[in-house]
């Protein structure tokens, strides 16, 4: 399975980017083959979440790991069906390592307030 | 003649500026008022205006018939402001995102979106102490000022000075108010809170062309750091209203200055003469 994992870099042992849409990096982990795959994101001035949303979905990710986030990147996650774990801190590495040991609870709701507008 | 009065800062005294020039000026020429702080216009309070009609506001959402769509993602690669996204077999619409520009109509291959009218907000018009007036009111809980501000200035009437009561702030609301005028009056504090927030209107009048002239209000507080930075800039302190406990108590009953205080209307007249003359001089002060 395919996991998500936002960071300010391309490695295991970078750290966790907290802000879902706005983050540098989506790190995509595959839990059979532990195969890592960086995607750079170029945020626009608008939207930021929605976009960010349809790269994770786009790129097969079943859930992501992150800081927080927002009610519109939580509306298209939802909508493609990607469990969201939200509060990750410290490296990529302690993040997979977290999801492992069932340690994160999924988020029900968004996280971080809009920017919309 | 259009004079944007605009801040950066909030609570700096746009509208005690704004009110007041109009009133000090509708003597001897054609004024019209425009309150552009669509998200709390408050110069009502000073000029008690008349409302005589008002008209409705809105923006076209695209809505999507999924019978036809065929998930190609087309309406989202082009929109600007990602507030349409196709997520697998689903498309989400946006609608406090979306700017209501229909290029996502426009781009669909098979004719899926329609779109669907949403008010944005109203536009009143009416008469406030003899001469026009106008306000937009942004309904609560939407998010874009702009097309309300907009619709604002399409009703200017060349022939008159209008008084554009900019929102604060330096975003696109605010460069709606400011962009198309001949001068905008930039009201400002000493302090450094006031300081900051005045490069960056400064920075949004000049990226537009508008030329500036500073106002600063509570004059007496704080340090000098706004008169080094506008020296510095070349950008003339076109007024300085004191801080003074008259003036607040005035301000705090929604009484004009110049009503209460007739040296006002002329420090206002003279405020008026020398910043267009300046311009007419200098085709631009920069």
């Amino acid at each position: 399975m395919k996991i998500c994992i936002t960071a300010k870099g391309t490695g295991l042992n970078d750290p966790i980017d907290p802000h879902f849409g706005r983050a540098a990096y989506f790190l995509f982990y595959d839990t059979e083959t532990e195969a890592l795959d960086a995607v750079a994101n170029s945020p626009g001035a608008h939207g930021a979440g929605v976009q960010a949303a349809q790269i994770v979905a786009g790129n097969g990710a079943k859930a992501v790991i992150t800081g927080s986030v927002g009610p519109n990147a939580h509306r298209g996650l939802a909508a493609a069906g990607v469990e969201i774990y939200i509060g990750a801190q410290g490296t990529v590495a302690d993040a997979i390592a977290d999801y492992k040991a069932g340690k994160f609870s999924r988020a029900a709701g968004p996280s971080g307030k809009g920017h919309g507008g | 003649m259009r004079i944007t009065i605009a801040s950066g800062k909030g609570g700096t005294g746009k509208t005690t500026v704004a009110t007041n020039l109009g009133l000090a000026l509708a003597d001897d020429r054609p004024v019209q008022f425009l309150d552009c702080d669509v998200e709390e216009p408050n110069a009502h309070i000073f000029l008690k205006p008349r409302i005589e009609r008002t008209k409705s506001v809105e923006k076209l959402l695209p809505r999507v018939d999924e019978a036809k769509c065929t998930y190609c993602g087309e309406c989202a690669k082009a929109c600007e402001f990602n507030a349409i996204a196709v997520i697998g077999k689903k498309v989400i619409v946006y609608d406090e995102l979306c700017h209501g520009c229909g290029l996502c109509r426009m781009v669909c291959p098979v004719g899926a979106i329609s779109e669907v009218p949403h008010e944005l907000g109203v536009i009143e018009y009416g008469v406030a102490r003899g001469f026009p007036f106008s306000r937009g009111l942004l309904n609560l809980g939407e998010a874009m000022a702009t097309p309300l501000i907009h619709e604002l200035k399409q009703g200017i009437d060349p022939d008159s000075l209008a008084i554009l009561d900019a929102p604060p702030g330096t975003g696109c609301p605010t460069i709606a108010a400011i962009q198309g005028a001949d001068l905008a009056l930039l009201v400002t504090e000493p302090t450094p809170f006031g300081l900051h927030d005045l490069r960056a209107a400064v920075g949004v009048a000049r990226s537009v062309g508008v030329p500036i002239g500073v106002i600063i209000n509570r004059d007496g507080i704080g340090d000098d750091m706004v008169e080094r930075y506008c020296a510095d800039e070349g950008i003339p302190i076109v007024m300085r209203i004191p801080f003074d406990r008259e003036i607040a108590r005035l301000y705090s009953q929604g009484i004009p200055l110049v009503d209460a205080l007739p040296e006002w209307r002329d420090r206002f007249r003279a405020l008026y003469d020398t910043t267009t003359m300046k311009l007419a001089r200098e085709d631009g002060v920069k």
